[in-house]
């Protein structure tokens, strides 16, 4: 398992390094300009200047080269100098991976959603699990039964009715035809800046994430229910869980033990892929309830073809696509005893 | 502190205190206003983007601005220098600037002409690329005459010298704040990108870039009993539609901005009575481009520029007056842009004395007459209803930017093109492509492989010299100067170049206008362009909310200083 492991994060260098370049290809080839969104009154040699000071008259093989510096070498530098304190050669020249819209470092812009993004998308994909679970669980035990039948109809709902929609809808619902006055009034406008100190805006924080996490676990929450109910059908109708029922065992040691633990498996493989989803935040979801995280820095970013950006944070979610991917393959070794890598 | 707790600490402030009736500052406690395009940077140098100059223009002031109609009016300077007042020198090249004693940073250190000379250097920079060079366009030197004088000299006579240190765009930056930020330096330095230190009626508490910004009332601005607002949050993110709801139907913020909505839909939710809309006009126009040259793909590199040939039929004047008196303005404004249009029929249809009348014909829309022309000039309709004459069709490829609201317009003109016999192609294409300047694209406006091509523009303040100067010869984009250039439509016309620099060398405000009216007149009645739609900013404020003046000639949070709650 050791080996095994070391051996596929070996493998992973070679992978990474191709994705980067793959991404930094084919944004170099897409037909965008940074300078595109400006107002038209800025003329077409400003411009042309503008692009110059943003390193975009280098050719492409020297970009690349000095983005790989700035994001291998220089980025993990900071991080140790800021976790340490301490200063490694010459901090000061040292160029950071900048974005071109804000003209700061895209690592710093990072770290300032991730609160955001972790709490909403996060929180939600919490919810979705603790939904999904039992609704999975109850509706392959009743097979057939007006739960189950409710259930299905549910998750379908929720699969195929994009977020866009169940979001402007709750935002009429709660924001516009409730007033702000009463206590069920929901901010349709997610307050990134607001801190949670005391009991009062502990509440002011539930009630603006309460929207969009809703949304959210909606759409997890059916998705992985099907999977649940998928799996422990395929389990409940094994030999073992007779043998188990013929051996005398209440029925909740059955489904809850037996046919549970072993239905667990595959789906928590499925949990653990769908866990870089969340730091990809929700594009959609972030921006209607506008809550700013890393999937509005994303879309923002294309929109504006800052492609430092772009590039960045495409990049951290391959790695941790990657990582989760062999997360997942090592869980579903320890979960199930028969499956041995080495 | 949380913004709700701040809030409602000012609100028990201002509840002790409203007997004082807006006479202290920061009584009227928080301020909300969203952009739903989010601000990356309070460096209007280093961003031109109008979410971000509109952003730091609470902050950082100019020396002159533009209020709300149209006038330049001293801001951190005493007054405009004029020829008369002998602040222009009599030869046009150089103008001197007085700044009003006693002004001071929102660090508490003195505001001086060395700040402004530093201002002009550090957007002149070769290596800044600085976003608001135009603003500095001919300036050969500034200089720091004394502590409140500043001259500003000119390589040649300028008629208008209010390029430099005036309007949203050309506010002043701290000298002790951004030395150390010039050139190269400049994208690097955040922490002053993000707070700078002004002379504007609030600073910047926190800065999150595309997302909020948190300010506050600047202890030492100039006013005392200035701003009403202690703080404000400056919101950013998701659509036109969701800042208009937030405005107008849940009542959340105060003010939002550029609210480009389908009409109706904005109507209806005005309709709730939790706020109103506002509008203003300034110079943006809505036109198409006509291509005087053959944009044919069979000649390669020659496609689209002077050398490949003209038209093949958008140079036969009858073809281009006829397209235009098929469309339906007032219908095209009604549909798209509501309180935000009216019909035009001017590529310079503002401010007033600019404006020119003579091609009025267009406001109505006549496709018997279209037609009739047409038939008059030998373009006659073939067996599928469309018209040809000695084997060319009159066929068209109409492509704009992809928005909702145009690919309405785009339906509406081809279906009247259609009526007089002219097919077409329509065909939109991603802003940032469309307008980005990408080499390798063939779908950048500046290219213009297509027949007909519609976008906005305008100009900044109120002299259109630099705008009226976009059509002549040496503006033509062409693959010898990397398709930059602002001639779209290819127009080359000796008499309107001569015009160009007629306007340049006249200063007379009644001569100007009357040489720019000629200009407007010339390219209408020649057929470079179709204008459509006169447009206008739209923003929407609470019913608590006063003292908004919406302004389209400079940042409309140009005089948030004097925004206050009313009851």
């Amino acid at each position: 398992m050791f080996n095994y492991t070391i051996r596929r994060l070996l493998f992973t260098v070679p992978t990474l390094l191709l994705i980067s370049f793959i991404i930094f290809l084919l944004l170099d080839l897409a037909p965008n300009d940074p300078t595109g969104n400006l107002p038209m009154t800025i003329t077409p040699e400003v411009r042309e200047k503008i692009r110059i000071s943003l390193g975009l008259g280098e050719p492409i093989h020297i970009r690349y080269l000095l983005w790989l510096q700035q994001f291998f070498v220089n980025e993990p530098l900071n991080l140790i100098e800021e976790w340490w304190g301490i200063q490694i050669g010459d901090a000061e020249n040292r160029l950071r991976v900048q974005s071109w819209a804000t003209r700061s470092p895209v690592v710093d812009l990072v770290v300032e959603r991730m609160p955001q993004t972790l709490w909403v998308v996060g929180m939600s994909y919490v919810v979705g699990i603790l939904i999904a679970l039992p609704i999975g669980i109850i509706s392959a035990y009743k097979h057939y039964s007006w739960f189950d039948q409710i259930g299905t109809f549910v998750s379908m709902v929720g699969f195929s009715i994009p977020t866009f929609l169940t979001g402007t809808v709750l935002i009429v619902l709660f924001s516009v035809l409730i007033d702000s006055s009463s206590p069920f009034w929901l901010p349709s406008i997610y307050d990134t800046t607001h801190r949670v100190t005391d009991w009062s805006s502990f509440v002011v924080q539930v009630k603006q994430m309460a929207m969009p996490v809703m949304v959210l676990a909606l759409f997890n929450a059916a998705q992985l229910s099907r999977f649940m109910r998928a799996s422990m059908l395929d389990n409940l109708s094994q030999d073992y869980v007779r043998t188990a029922r013929a051996k005398g065992m209440k029925e909740r040691v059955v489904l809850l033990v037996h046919v549970l633990r072993n239905s667990l498996i595959p789906v928590v493989t499925v949990i653990a892929l769908g866990v870089p989803q969340v730091f990809g935040g929700a594009i959609i979801t972030e921006q209607i309830f506008k809550v700013n995280g890393l999937g509005q820095l994303l879309i923002i970013g294309v929109q504006g073809a800052d492609i430092p950006l772009v590039q960045t944070l495409t990049f951290i979610f391959a790695v941790l696509i990657v990582l989760f991917n062999l997360i997942a393959d090592l869980i579903y070794g320890i979960l199930d005893p028969r499956i041995r890598y080495d | 502190m949380s913004v709700l707790k701040k809030t409602l600490l000012a609100t028990a402030a201002a509840l002790l205190t409203t007997t004082a009736a807006h006479a202290e500052r920061g009584s009227d406690g928080h301020l909300n206003i969203i952009y739903w395009q989010a601000s990356s940077i309070l460096n209007p140098f280093l961003s031109g983007g109008t979410k971000d100059v509109e952003a730091s223009s609470m902050v950082i002031e100019p020396l002159g601005r533009y209020d709300e109609k149209g006038n330049l009016i001293p801001w951190l300077a005493v007054d405009i220098p004029t020829v008369a007042n002998g602040g222009v020198s009599e030869d046009l090249k150089s103008i001197t600037w007085k700044i009003q004693p006693g002004i001071k940073w929102s660090d508490g250190s003195d505001f001086t002409a060395e700040d402004v000379v530093f201002t002009a250097d550090y957007c002149m920079h070769p290596e800044g690329g600085c976003q608001q060079l135009t603003k500095f366009a001919d300036v050969e030197k500034v200089e720091a005459l004394d502590a409140l004088t500043v001259k500003v000299t000119f390589s040649k006579p300028k008629p208008h010298p209010y390029g430099p240190f005036t309007g949203g765009e050309s506010p002043i930056i701290q000298k002790a704040q951004f030395q150390d930020c010039m050139g190269a330096k400049a994208p690097e330095c955040t922490e002053q990108n993000f707070g700078p230190n002004g002379t504007g009626p609030f600073r910047v508490t926190e800065f999150r870039a595309n997302d909020v910004i948190s300010m506050e009332a600047n202890p030492n601005y100039r006013d005392a009993s200035k701003p009403h607002f202690a703080t404000l949050t400056f919101k950013g993110g998701g659509d036109a539609a969701a800042a208009a709801r937030s405005v107008l139907q849940t009542g959340e913020f105060d003010y939002a901005w550029n609210l480009q909505v389908d009409p109706t839909v904005l109507a209806d939710m005005a309709s709730a009575g939790k706020g109103q809309v506002v509008s203003a006009f300034g110079t943006s126009v809505e036109r198409l481009m006509v291509n005087l040259t053959n944009p044919d793909s069979a000649l390669g590199d020659q496609r689209s520029t002077v050398e490949g040939g003209p038209h093949p039929f958008l140079t036969d004047a009858a073809v281009r007056r006829a397209l235009s008196l098929a469309i339906d303005r007032q219908t095209l404004s009604d549909v798209g842009y509501g309180e935000a249009g009216q019909p035009t029929c001017n590529v310079l249809p503002a401010p007033a004395i600019f404006a020119s009348t003579a091609n009025d014909e267009c406001l109505v829309q006549n496709i018997d007459l279209a037609n009739q022309i047409l038939d008059e000039a030998g373009w006659a309709k073939g067996g599928d209803g469309i018209r040809a004459k000695d084997g060319v069709r009159l066929s068209i490829l109409y492509q704009t930017s992809t928005n909702a609201v145009r690919q309405d317009t785009q339906a509406l003109v081809k279906q009247w093109w259609g009526q007089i016999g002219v097919e077409t192609e329509l065909k939109n294409i991603d802003a940032a492509v469309f307008f980005g300047g990408d080499q390798s694209s063939p779908d950048t406006f500046q290219k213009f492989y297509a027949d007909i091509e519609m976008y906005t523009n305008n100009f900044n303040g109120t002299d259109p010299e630099k705008y009226m100067s976009n059509w002549t010869c040496g503006e033509i984009p062409s693959p010898a100067t990397n398709w930059l250039g602002s001639n779209m439509p290819r127009y080359c016309n000796e008499a309107y170049d001569a015009l160009a620099a007629k306007l340049a060398q006249t200063s007379a405000i009644d001569e100007r206008a009357a040489i720019a009216k000629q200009m407007n007149d010339m390219l209408m009645q020649e057929g470079a362009m179709i204008p459509l739609i006169h447009r206008g900013g739209v923003s929407a404020h609470s019913n608590t909310l006063g003292g908004v003046l919406m302004n389209e000639w400079d940042s409309e949070l140009w005089n948030v200083a004097d925004w206050h709650r009313t009851n």
